[in-house]
């Protein structure tokens, strides 16, 4: 019954006229908030003088740091594309042993914040690392570099390539499999069928995951800062640090990354739109792996030994042999988990409120102005957080000073970053809640404002509250955004396992980032059961 | 084809012609964007009458229920609920002040509510007590006395439409309207529902104003029934009346089969294909059109074929014709019968009784009721389905 109804077409159910005006004042308010961060970042860039910003960028630094870049997303991207496609191919289609727990095994990496991962592989094979230090028995005296280019690209596809998986899976699921016996009826080997029906429906969805595996490669900022390879994330972070022209290095790079995200974002938006949504799979055509049914398990086993045990052996090791002993001062302190616990409520709370008039508009009306709101609440997945914090630094440090340093401008950052997945989460709730249920409530004698609290909040409150889960734990785990606008003297979770990190005693980063991993397991239980992540 | 005899207690009581104007939609447009829904259309509805608005979709009529309802409003015109202006030039009283209930084509029941939260819903600021009261009284008026516990997705089809009724009864609503209410039900659910609401909404005594683009539901349940085309009404009448005597070749084919035949008015016959047709069959035939061509409304029952061993004897006892298609519909069959000017006529038969096809035959006109007819000027473009010669 809730489900969204396929008005008559003399219905009219959608309001065309008017934009509520509640609603619409509080979603301009929450859209100009958004995007202030950005238009001053752009303002601040036409500051810099055309002299120095054309000697800036014609840096053959600048050059090396843009192909850096572009090779880390090119191979991340590729590669994750060969592991997600087969893998998604071989649980779906095949017989595979065991199909169900390797599924949920296959997306688990989803779960490691990219910037544990590369810490713990940094433990394990770098210089003196768990390996080294295994094989030096053996006579084994140097390992080939983890750091640079291999080690970003390892680590971000380790923890990446699931989003392939994750929707060439879906789509493989809802393809129609009586196409491909239609296919192989009209003389075609399986193989052939593959190319010609199969993979041309899978193709979007395809795409669609790697284009959020090389939007997240672009933006992450722990990998390539731990992995100590320069790409946009990593140069920013550092030139912000400096002084001299480093800021206006910064902000110029800055502005290159998000002209690039923006290429990657539009690329994304077209491809979405052309998905084919075929009917769901009535047959139950497997394909038999034969002798190689059993041999085809080393595929998923080995990935999930690489992204799964490393991390967590490291992790656990390093928890037994109870952290190091010089840094009484970095011991995991209950405040940092208070802190943690209580910023991302905060930022949970404060992005739900503001996402609701936005998502409410742009689900209920068929107005210029909603879709305009919305599309600007996306502003948090065109900024990384690199240069969003930097953003902010700038901002708070000019205009601002009252509130830098602060929680308020973190929790801001917070919700700037995050709002897309609140008000994505919110507008979906919306849309499944039929408008003929608020009208009929009118019928009934109540008020729209009755209506809103009566039928249509009751309805939706399972994704409010789910959009709130999301952003809670999602925040939790936040790197980058935490590290540059810090009020002095706040410590979290992940500020504890940045400073482990910095002052090399890796040991005492073991705990919180175990409690990270446990934070990230319920994200991913929350975005699955959200978005109907079906397992069987 | 029409159910009104089965109708318990069709115009018995009353006549709704008596009865005073509770409805009254003066001059409605709507328009959306650049593309105008209604034009100009005026209403009236009586108290205590069930109304339908019948016509195809797209045409207006689920538009005109929201502007009653107040869930949208109307770029011109005024409407009036017991004489109270409630839209208008420079008024517009929000719908949950109105007074009118409204069944919505797939129920709108809250799914997080049980029925009876569901019923009491636009009760609430009745005192408990007779909160409970309505409830239990509307429950068992439609026959869910057991169900008041169930949500929505506990319930079948047409429960979920009973308790959607009930709801809409409950605040005692001066005019109840109802959109599209069958079309989510199973053929066979929908032929017992149709009776069923109207016993309730007879026994709740409330005028309804219903809508549909089935031509025999509306037919069914209602007093009276408004053919709406094209954001306009083209007749208001009872069943019988507009079926029998349609005023336009639009509602002619809308309600059931139509095929004309055309003829020629001469002194006391109109000469026809399928021979002389007294003058006094032919309804309100005006003396004005003597010596001129009309065209005769005939339905499928109204004409018969015969084997090709019967030959036409000419006179008024047939006209030649050929079979040029026939549809088997289970219980009878539709002839598709060319005449010898190519007039093409529809005509029904019984399932057993097979006229080959391609051959010659005769077509006799056996209708024993006065044939609807409409000037031949008219013809054009209004009919697709008679060639234009």
């Amino acid at each position: 019954m809730a489900t969204a109804s396929t008005p008559d077409a003399d219905a009219g159910s959608q309001d065309r006229d008017e934009l509520p005006l509640a609603p619409t004042v509080a979603s301009a308010a929450v859209a100009a908030a958004v995007l202030l961060p950005v238009l001053w970042l752009i303002r601040t860039g036409f500051d810099v003088s055309p002299t120095s910003a054309a000697e800036l960028l014609s840096r053959p630094e600048t050059l090396r740091v843009f192909l850096n870049s572009a090779a880390m997303v090119a191979a991340v991207t590729g590669a994750s594309i060969l592991i997600g496609v087969p893998l998604a191919y071989l649980t779906v289609r095949t017989d595979l042993p065991f199909a169900r727990f390797w599924t949920v095994v296959i997306a688990l990496p989803l779960v490691i914040p990219s910037y544990v991962g590369a810490f713990a592989f940094v433990s394990a094979f770098g210089p003196n690392g768990a390996l080294q230090r295994i094989l030096a028995p053996v006579g084994v005296e140097s390992l080939p570099t983890i750091y640079g280019l291999p080690g970003a690209v390892l680590v971000l596809t380790l923890y990446t390539y699931p989003y392939v998986y994750i929707t060439t899976r879906a789509a493989l699921k809802s393809f129609d499999t009586t196409l491909v016996e239609a296919a192989r009826t009209l003389e075609h080997s399986r193989w052939e069928a593959f190319k010609r029906i199969t993979w041309p429906q899978v193709r979007p969805a395809v795409a669609a995951g790697s284009l959020l595996v090389a939007l997240y490669a672009l933006a992450d900022f722990g990998t390539p800062a731990i992995m100590r390879f320069d790409a946009f994330t990593r140069v920013i972070f550092v030139e912000f640090n400096s002084f001299g022209d480093g800021r206006q290095m910064a902000i110029l790079l800055s502005l290159q990354l998000v002209a690039v995200t923006l290429v990657i974002l539009t690329l994304e938006s077209r491809i979405r739109g052309a998905e084919v949504q075929a009917g769901a799979g009535r047959s139950t055509d497997v394909v038999e792996l034969g002798l190689l049914r059993w041999p085809a398990l080393l595929a998923p086993a080995l990935l999930a030994g690489v992204s799964l045990v490393v991390p967590l052996g490291i992790l656990l090791g390093w928890l037994a042999a109870g952290g190091s002993t010089v840094g009484q001062s970095l011991a995991l302190e209950p405040e940092y988990v208070v802190n943690s616990v209580g910023v991302s409520a905060a930022a949970a709370l404060a992005t739900i409120l503001a996402g609701l008039p936005i998502a409410y508009l742009a689900a209920r009306h068929d107005h210029p102005l909603a879709s305009a709101f919305e599309r600007v609440s996306y502003v948090g997945y065109a900024v990384p957080g690199v240069v969003l914090g930097l953003a902010l630094v700038f901002l708070g440090t000019s205009y601002a000073t009252p509130i830098y340093q602060t929680l308020y401008l973190l929790v801001f950052a917070y919700v700037v970053r995050f709002l897309p997945q609140a008000v994505g989460s919110m507008r979906t709730s919306f849309l499944r809640v039929n408008p003929a249920l608020p009208e009929a409530a009118r019928t009934l004698g109540r008020t729209s404002i009755g209506a809103f609290r009566h039928v249509t909040l009751p309805l939706v409150a399972p994704g409010l509250f789910g959009g709130a889960a999301l952003v809670f734990l999602t925040t939790m785990k936040e790197l980058e955004v935490t590290l540059m606008l810090r009020p002095s003297g706040f410590k979290t979770l992940v500020l504890h396992i940045w400073t482990a990190y910095e002052s090399g005693y890796f040991g005492d980063a073991a705990a919180p980032a175990l409690i990270l991993l446990g934070v990230s397991g319920l994200s991913m239980l929350v975005i699955l059961s959200q978005e109907g992540y079906n397992v069987k | 084809m029409s159910n009104s005899s089965l109708r318990p207690n069709a115009d018995a009581d009353s006549s709704p012609e008596e009865q005073p104007t509770v409805l009254e939609l003066d001059g409605i447009s709507k328009r959306y964007g650049s593309e105008s829904v209604i034009q100009d259309l005026s209403l009236d509805v009586r108290d205590g009458e069930i109304l339908t608005l019948l016509g195809p979709s797209g045409c207006g009529k689920t538009t005109t229920l929201r502007l009653i309802a107040g869930l949208e409003r109307p770029d011109a015109g005024t409407v009036r609920l017991d004489d109270h202006l409630v839209s208008g030039p420079d008024t517009f009283v929000a719908p949950e002040q109105r007074g009118v209930g409204v069944v919505f084509q797939e129920f709108a029941l809250f799914p997080h509510m049980t029925a009876r939260e569901n019923v009491a819903f636009g009760l609430h600021e009745w005192d408990a007590a007779d909160r409970e009261a309505r409830v239990d009284y509307l429950l068992d008026l439609v026959g869910l006395e057991t169900q008041g516990d169930s949500r929505p997705d506990e319930l079948s089809g047409g429960q979920q439409q009973r308790v959607a009724l009930a709801r809409s009864l409950a605040p005692e609503p001066d005019v109840l309207l109802l959109d599209e209410p069958f079309s989510n039900l199973d053929v066979d659910l929908r032929v017992q529902m149709r009776e069923e609401v109207r016993r309730i909404l007879k026994e709740a005594g409330v005028t309804a104003i219903s809508v549909t683009h089935d031509q025999e539901e509306a037919m069914s349940i209602s007093d009276r029934v408004a053919v709406v085309n094209d954001g306009q009404i083209e007749q208001v009448g009872r069943p019988e009346q507009v079926f029998q005597h349609p005023e336009s070749r639009f509602v002619a084919g809308f309600l059931g089969h139509a095929s004309f035949i055309s003829g020629y008015v001469h002194g006391d016959v109109v000469e026809t294909e399928l021979g002389d047709v007294p003058r006094d069959r032919i309804h309100g035939l005006a003396p004005e059109y003597d010596h001129t061509k009309i065209d005769i409304l005939v339905r499928p029952d109204d004409v018969a074929v015969n084997r090709p061993e019967v030959a036409c004897d000419g006179g008024d006892g047939g006209g030649e014709g050929e079979i040029v298609a026939r549809r088997y519909l289970g219980p009878t069959i539709l002839y598709e019968v060319e005449l010898a000017n190519g007039d093409n006529v529809q005509c029904m038969h019984n399932h057993d009784e097979t006229v080959p096809l391609d051959e010659p035959t005769c077509v006799r006109l056996e209708a024993d009721h006065e044939l609807a007819w409409f000037p031949r000027e008219q013809r054009s473009g209004t009919d697709d389905r008679v060639g234009d010669d």
